[in-house]
Parts: C-alpha cells; sequence; structure tokens
C-alpha cells in the first residue's frame, strides 16, 4: 500500500467514496448471497414440488393482488411449537417455483405454508367470504368480491410465459413439454405446457368446483385452488423425519 | 483562554482550515470503543469455530458443537450444529417427556382412558389444544358447530355415529356428505309437501294435508327418501345420512327461522338444491396414530359419544 495514503483523497472525491461505499456495502451481499449458488445443498432434494397450475397460478395472483403476505407467512420454522400448529418445517425445495416467494416475515394471521388439504373448499369459501360466521375471533377483512367476480382467464398464457422467463419450467415447445413430461409426469405436464394453459385451467376449475357455485369460474374458484395445494407436494411420509437435517 | 489553550496544545487538528478559521479536530477513538471492537472481532472467530459458519467448496465449515438426536427409525445420529438438528434434539425431549401418557394412551381401549382419572387430565389438555388447533376452525371453540356447515359435536346426534371406532375413522378418513338435488326431478308442490313431512316428523308447524301427501312421497319411488334417510326417516349412519326427527337442524337454517313457515322455506331450499358439501378433511397424514387417539376420546367426551 502506498504508505502516503490519506482518507482526505476519499472524503474530498465525492464520486470514489460513492464507489468505495458500495464496494463495502457489496462485501456483505456478497459473502452470504453468492455461496448458495455454488452449496449443493441449498436446495433439497425431494420429489413432488412442481409449478402451480395455471388455475393455482391465477390463485397466487389473487393472493397477492389482496395482500394476503401482509398477514400471512408462508414460512415454517423448525421450531417445535411450529411444527406441531403447522407440520413440518418448509423447504426451500418448496418454494423453488414461487416468484415472487411468500415467505413473509409477519403472522398477523396464521401461516399458510401447509393449509393444503386442512380445511374443505366450503370453509374457504365462507371463511374468505365472512371470517367471523367460522372463526369468531378473527381480525381478518371480508373478501365478498371474490365469489362474484369472475376470473379474468384471458391472459393467464402470457403470465406464464412471463414466469418461464425467470425460470418456471412452463412449457411453450414441445421439446419443453417433453421434457416436463420426463420430470412431473404426463398429468402434470399438460397443465404446465402454455398452449393449453386457458383450456387446463377451466377444466381444473369446472372439476374441482372449488367455489362450491358451477355456474362459472369467479376468483374465488382461482384462490382456494391455491391454498389447497400449499403444502401438500412433498409428501413427507416417505421420508424419515431427519431427512432433510443434513441439508443445513 | 481555557478554549485558546484546548485548540492550540492538549487537542490536535486535521491540519486543514476551511472558510478561512474552521477546523476539526483529530481526536484519538475513545479506548472502550476500541476495546470492545477488539472484543467482537475475539467473538466472531469463536463464533465461527463452535458453529456453523464459512462456506467451502460446494458446503461449509460445520462448526465444532455437535448435537445427537434419535430418529423416526431409531437411529441415534449426531450432526454438527443447525437448527434443523436443533428440533430433532427437542422433538426427543418432548416425545420423552410425554412418553409415559402416550404410552398408556397407546396401549390402554379407548373406554379405558375415558374413564382412568388419570388419564382425562392429560386428554382434556392436550386433546384442548389438538382441537384448538385443528379442529375449532370448522366445529368452532367449544365443539358447537355452524349450522349450514359443521356438525354440533357436543349433541347426541351423530351423522356417522359417535362410539370411539366411528369418531376415530371419521377423523382419520374424513367424510364428504352428499345429497343429490331434486329441484329438477320433482316439481315445486312435490316439494313443499316433503318440507312439511319432514317438519312434522320434528313437531314444527306445517300443513297437515301436505305432510300426508309427502309421508306417501317420501316413501314413494319417485322421491325416494327412505333410500338414505330410512323408512322411518331416522337416518343411516354408514352413510352419513341425518335423523330427521330429532329436530336437530344441521343444513337446513331451521333454528334461526322466526316462524313455521320460513322454517318450512328453510327445508324446502335443502331438499330442492341438494348439497354437495360437508366435507370434512382427512387427517391421517397430519396427525400421529396417538394425536388421533386423543382427539377421539376428546370429541367423544365432549357431550355426545355413545
Amino acid at each position: 500500500m502506498n504508505l502516503n495514503f490519506k482518507h482526505e483523497w476519499i472524503e474530498t472525491n465525492i464520486g470514489l467514496l460513492a464507489v468505495l461505499t458500495m464496494l463495502a456495502i457489496s462485501v456483505g451481499g456478497l459473502v452470504e448471497i453468492a455461496p448458495l449458488f455454488f452449496i449443493d445443498k441449498t436446495i433439497e432434494k425431494v420429489d413432488g414440488v412442481r409449478p402451480y397450475t395455471p388455475l393455482e397460478q391465477r390463485g397466487r395472483d389473487i393472493y397477492q393482488r389482496e395482500g394476503c403476505y401482509l398477514c400471512h407467512s408462508q414460512m415454517i420454522r423448525p421450531f417445535r411449537d411450529e411444527k406441531l400448529r403447522y407440520g413440518h418445517y418448509s423447504l426451500a425445495a418448496e418454494s423453488q417455483y414461487d416468484h415472487p416467494f411468500q415467505w413473509g416475515s409477519k403472522r398477523t394471521g396464521p401461516d399458510l405454508a401447509r393449509v393444503g388439504g386442512k380445511y374443505s373448499n366450503e370453509w374457504h369459501v365462507q371463511h374468505l367470504t365472512a371470517p367471523r360466521s367460522m372463526v369468531p375471533e378473527s381480525v381478518m377483512p371480508n373478501y365478498p368480491w371474490l365469489r362474484t367476480t369472475p376470473l379474468d382467464t384471458s391472459d393467464v398464457a402470457e403470465r406464464m410465459k412471463a414466469l418461464r422467463k425467470v425460470g418456471v419450467p412452463y412449457s411453450l415447445t414441445q421439446a419443453e413439454y417433453d421434457a416436463n413430461v420426463k420430470k412431473f409426469g404426463e398429468t402434470v405436464a399438460k397443465q404446465l405446457h402454455i398452449p393449453n394453459a386457458q383450456q387446463s385451467l377451466i377444466e381444473q376449475a369446472n372439476f374441482g368446483n372449488y367455489d362450491g357455485d358451477r355456474s362459472g369460474i369467479s376468483e374465488m374458484d382461482a384462490l382456494v385452488a391455491y391454498l389447497q395445494v400449499l403444502g401438500t407436494m412433498v409428501d413427507f411420509s416417505k421420508y424419515k423425519d431427519d431427512a432433510f437435517v443434513d441439508d443445513r | 483562554m481555557s478554549e485558546q489553550k484546548l485548540q492550540s496544545q492538549t487537542v490536535q487538528t486535521t491540519g486543514h482550515a476551511w472558510d478561512g478559521d474552521l477546523q476539526e479536530y483529530n481526536n484519538p477513538l475513545p479506548a472502550w470503543w476500541v476495546y470492545t471492537f477488539y472484543v467482537t472481532v475475539i467473538f466472531a472467530i469463536v463464533y465461527w469455530v463452535i458453529y456453523p459458519s464459512w462456506p467451502f467448496g460446494k458446503g461449509w465449515v460445520g462448526g465444532v458443537s455437535n448435537i445427537t438426536y434419535v430418529n423416526s427409525a431409531g437411529e441415534t445420529k449426531t450432526h454438527s450444529w443447525n437448527t434443523r438438528a436443533l428440533l430433532m434434539e427437542d422433538l426427543n425431549k418432548a416425545a420423552t417427556a410425554q412418553k409415559p401418557y402416550f404410552d398408556k394412551v397407546a396401549a390402554m381401549s379407548y373406554e379405558q382412558v375415558a374413564k382412568d382419572p388419570d388419564m382425562s387430565g392429560f386428554i382434556l389438555s392436550s386433546g384442548k389444544a389438538l382441537f384448538a388447533d385443528n379442529c375449532a376452525p370448522c366445529h368452532q371453540a367449544g365443539g358447537q358447530g355452524v349450522v349450514g356447515f359443521f356438525p354440533n359435536l357436543t349433541d347426541d346426534d351423530w351423522l356417522y355415529g359417535g362410539s370411539f371406532d366411528k369418531i376415530h375413522e371419521t377423523i382419520t378418513g374424513g367424510r364428504r356428505g352428499y345429497m343429490p338435488s331434486f329441484g329438477e326431478v320433482l316439481s315445486g308442490g312435490q316439494i313443499d309437501q316433503l318440507a312439511n313431512y319432514v317438519a312434522s316428523l320434528s313437531g314444527i308447524g306445517h300443513d297437515a294435508a301436505k305432510a300426508a301427501a309427502g309421508n306417501t312421497l317420501f316413501h314413494s319411488e319417485t322421491a325416494a327418501c327412505y333410500y338414505c334417510h330410512g323408512v322411518d326417516a331416522k337416518g343411516r349412519k354408514e352413510i352419513g345420512a341425518p335423523n330427521l326427527t330429532d329436530n336437530i337442524w344441521l343444513w337446513a337454517g331451521v333454528p334461526s327461522a322466526e316462524n313455521p313457515e320460513g322454517k318450512v322455506a328453510a327445508i324446502r331450499s335443502v331438499i330442492t338444491s341438494g348439497l354437495n358439501k360437508g366435507v370434512m378433511p382427512a387427517w391421517a397424514g397430519r396427525l400421529s396414530p396417538e394425536q388421533i387417539k386423543v382427539l377421539t376420546v376428546y370429541v367423544h367426551e365432549l357431550g355426545g359419544g355413545q
């Protein structure tokens, strides 16, 4: 180092100060984030996790539009009390297709990472419409319009294309479709195929009838379909209870 | 005078003057600050050694502290410290503390558990927590249910049976209610007759002539209500068809209707549109067999166990 170095040089040169400040700050970020791209246990190797179907993905859009994440986290931490209440702790693998992830850091309401299958569709519909009719002490707002607003399904393919650009394996070409068949099986791969997106959305909504109203596809159909799949993709009964200890 | 002394003798300045006479002190850092800084550096180094810290190749430095636990396969394992291993240790500790109780629950029959005063305290406290987490959102905190949605668990009326075995079966595998809609099969008049007949079974004000016609219709092949609800209209628990004679209402909003006409109308609406709800999720994967057993006894003891 030049022994004549004086910090006046930095203090009197605003451009240099800005560059060096950014360098100093980015060290913290780089040291914590960059290794995650090289460590091979960052995302647990686990079966069953797949991208959301078009209907679930639209439900996820509504989840974000309504700001559900402001009160609900989707991240079960590895603590005993959380395991007892919510189930197995969340895996990184389970949110690998989430853009952006919904981990959250604030719980006014309960964590929703494994809410799928815990309640009936009917409960969700009634609870979203009028939460206090199901849980008297709830402070959740009413979302009555979800049941009456038809779901806009016209742009679902465009939405999936956008997610494909950030790495979600929705298929556009035959080759990508074939790769999905290999990875997720034919039934799932069909639903992840963008050219069929609108049709498979309508099929899933009509088959599942999530809002209990067969007259059309509402935003409630999509949101409940999304809620019912949360945390259900991995079958933890196939793994020992310490199967993921090594990954951290 | 003292200010002048400070500036000129005891304190060094950076040597630069702005605007002619503005100078900046160049004091050394306070000693307490410097030593605290050194201590944090030493703390960090000790922390690196004990806990997982630096990334290294495709993994990381695990640290020297270890956690030993027993996994679900009964294998004892030692792993370098992390939160997931810590959870295993916590679960082991809790399991050891609860083991005497859960072993007793597993070994005893339902009747024994329910009658043992020692166990009833355990069932009450752990069952209450389990019920609040898993059952109360639908069946409500006291198990009273919601008319039109979820059955009351505190009365002696059971859709699928109120014995220990049946409650266990319900919790484990879940349930799905179903009644076909008769709106397109029967005429409005016929549905009205049936509604009056069903009302008469529970002693609700009704039109006797319509009820008599409804009785015939109930037992005819046209409506065939008796297939599911039974010839005596007392229901069939094998398929979850409710008893229509006990004035206990789950689906029809009879209790909230103010007059007999309203009550009959509530029954009419169920017959017209049918039911494809009454879904109870299965808890087999979510709760352990011991937890389900505790819940079974808890629900049985809510009031109506048979």
